[in-house]
């Protein structure tokens, strides 16, 4: 058995170097050039906190362990390898939910055998109060993004409706249940007794399941990334449990990440995290525009061929790409034709709203799979003012990002989220399925009616397959 | 570790992730949740501690049952960031 203040230093520096590595890996990501340095500097540190584990315990069960390494690893391997990169956000969320599971199953088994942890109180044989504590929170977090993390899967992948699924008076069961799990952590101190720690876990999966049944398919940017930062906070708790360092800062590193890729996207909808977290937002999408039912306002529709000439003629072009490319599976056909366009000497940059697509960098990874080059892809604020001498600004399955209701209409639902000012270009090419649906705002865009717009109405990637073809002769 | 130098530890490795994290380009977001992902695994530590010691049979099991979760996400996570960043190329210029 091992108490926690015995372990001997050369234990407790490994466990540290395992946590700076960590840090290093993040760091690393500050540009693309350093970025797989990083990564195998991560895993590196994830070697040395698993060879120091194994090393200062007194493993029964060696062959076991191991047994559950390989096939754990090997379906996680298996995994990565085959994956498609649209499908990157489900992974993410299925990603999450493992580790909230290991975090409640951690907590199980501290739970059950609390000597193993050494967080018995030697005099009194119960576990400590502080680790009750730092228990009950990690497994209630655990079971919190686990099941959080399950629905946010769901919605992404395209097993449930990407709809809110809105349950009468659910703000005050959500309260309530949330009430109930802090209180019941809290009484945990004074009663070890077996029935409050499942009951709490119990609850936790629960709310976990509530909170994310709300959130309709486009505020999944902010979902994954702050079930990314619960999962990091859940092992920060089971970190203070065990009293392991290396545990310890990747739960801060990641639950602060998690937390500031949240902030970001909530910034770039001009959206408050509660009214995100309330959800219900796109509930009504379709329904109500902020210019009242629009029907039949007249637009210019055109051809790939139109299109293809147009581009031809131009001397800079600026791809917006959104969601619809990720549906369609757009990004090697688009790529083609920023080629096709770059060799007939057009300037072509791609512009990237923070949450196009369904979580942040969504379309930075779809364009560098489809090996368009990191500098030729720009963020908003870097771009923004390009517009204005851009000859062509194309927009392929984004919508809400660029509609200029967002400035001027008070009354629209997304007034304040900054936008992509594609309006500013000479002309605007907007490929989208049909005029009928809206956006997930369910907000009609000005874009659409203005004289220098074209529609270009058709699925994304036999468009953008057509405009090859017109360009290609 | 007594609960302060723990605590200490804690709060200064926030501050720490809160520089690194804003210092991520835009670009690189979704490797960072993918990495991220990977290294909050590091929660297999407990699982390894739950599973490797004796005492409690049932604990043993959901350890091993954690090492597994963990594993997928450690060796899957890695992998699929290793992938991704393989992808950010800048071109030559001809």
């Amino acid at each position: 058995m091992h108490e926690i203040a015995q372990i001997p230093w050369g234990v407790s520096l490994a466990y540290l170097a395992a946590g700076v590595l960590f840090i290093l890996a993040l760091r690393g990501l500050s540009s693309p050039a350093t970025s797989r340095r990083g990564n195998r500097m991560g895993m590196i540190g994830m070697a040395i906190a698993v060879a120091t584990t194994l090393y200062t315990h007194d493993v029964v069960s060696l062959p076991e362990i191991i047994g559950a390494i390989v096939i754990g690893g090997g379906i996680g391997f298996i995994i990565a390898r085959r994956i498609a990169m649209t499908d990157m956000p489900q992974l993410v969320a299925a990603f999450h939910s493992l580790v909230g599971m290991a975090a409640v199953l951690v907590g199980a088994a501290a739970f059950l055998n609390p000597g193993a942890f050494g967080i018995l109180d030697v005099v009194t044989g119960e576990i400590h109060n502080a680790s009750r504590i730092e228990m009950g929170l990690g497994v209630a977090i655990g079971a919190i993004t686990f099941s959080g993390s399950v629905i946010a899967f769901l919605k992404l992948n395209g097993n449930m409706s990407g709809k809110p699924i809105m349950l009468p008076a659910r703000h005050l069961i959500n309260l309530g249940t949330l009430a109930a799990i802090l209180g019941l952590i809290g009484y945990f101190v004074t009663d070890q007794s077996p029935w409050i720690f499942w009951t709490v876990t119990a609850l936790s999966f629960i709310i976990g399941f509530l909170l994310i049944i709300p959130i309709g398919g486009a505020d999944m940017p902010v979902v994954v990334s702050m079930l990314n930062s619960y999962s990091g906070w859940a092992a920060a708790a089971m970190g203070f449990t065990l009293g392991n360092s290396a545990m310890i800062i990747t739960g801060a590193l990641v639950g602060s990440s998690g937390a500031i890729l949240s902030y970001i996207m909530c910034k770039a909808m001009n959206r408050s995290f509660i009214s995100v977290i309330a959800g219900g937002f796109g509930a009504d999408a379709g329904s109500a525009g902020a210019g009242g039912p629009v029907i039949d306002r007249a637009y210019k529709r055109g051809s790939a061929e139109d299109a293809a000439f147009l581009m031809k003629q131009a001397d800079s072009v600026i791809i917006v790409p959104g969601y619809g490319m990720a549906v369609s599976q757009a990004q090697h056909a688009l790529r083609e034709m920023g080629d096709l366009l770059k060799a007939e000497g057009v300037k072509v940059k791609y512009a990237i709203h923070p949450v196009a697509g369904r979580m942040p960098g969504h379309m930075n990874v779809l364009l560098a799979e489809a090996n368009v080059s990191y500098d030729e892809v720009f963020e908003l604020e870097d771009i923004n003012s390009e517009f204005a001498q851009a000859d062509v600004a194309f927009v392929i399955g984004a919508n809400d990002v660029t509609n200029p209701a967002a400035k001027t209409d008070k009354s629209s639902p997304i007034y304040g989220m900054p936008i992509l000012d594609v309006a500013n270009a000479k002309s605007v090419l907007f490929v989208k399925r049909s005029m009928g649906g809206a956006g997930y705002a369910g907000v009609d865009n000005e874009v659409f009616y203005m004289d220098n717009t074209m529609m270009l109405l058709a699925d994304a990637k036999k468009m953008v397959e057509e405009i090859v073809k017109g360009l290609a002769h | 570790m007594d609960f302060i130098s723990i605590l200490s530890v804690f709060v200064l490795a926030c501050f720490v992730g809160y520089y690194v994290v804003w210092s991520v380009t835009p670009a690189l977001h979704t490797p960072l949740m993918a990495v991220t992902n990977a290294i909050s695994s590091v929660i297999i530590v407990g699982a390894l501690v739950a599973s490797a010691e004796a005492g409690s049979a049932a604990a043993k099991y959901l350890g091993l049952l954690a090492v597994v979760f963990a594993s997928v996400n450690i060796f899957g996570g890695f992998a699929v960031t290793e992938r991704m960043l393989a992808m950010y190329k800048k071109k030559e210029r001809k």
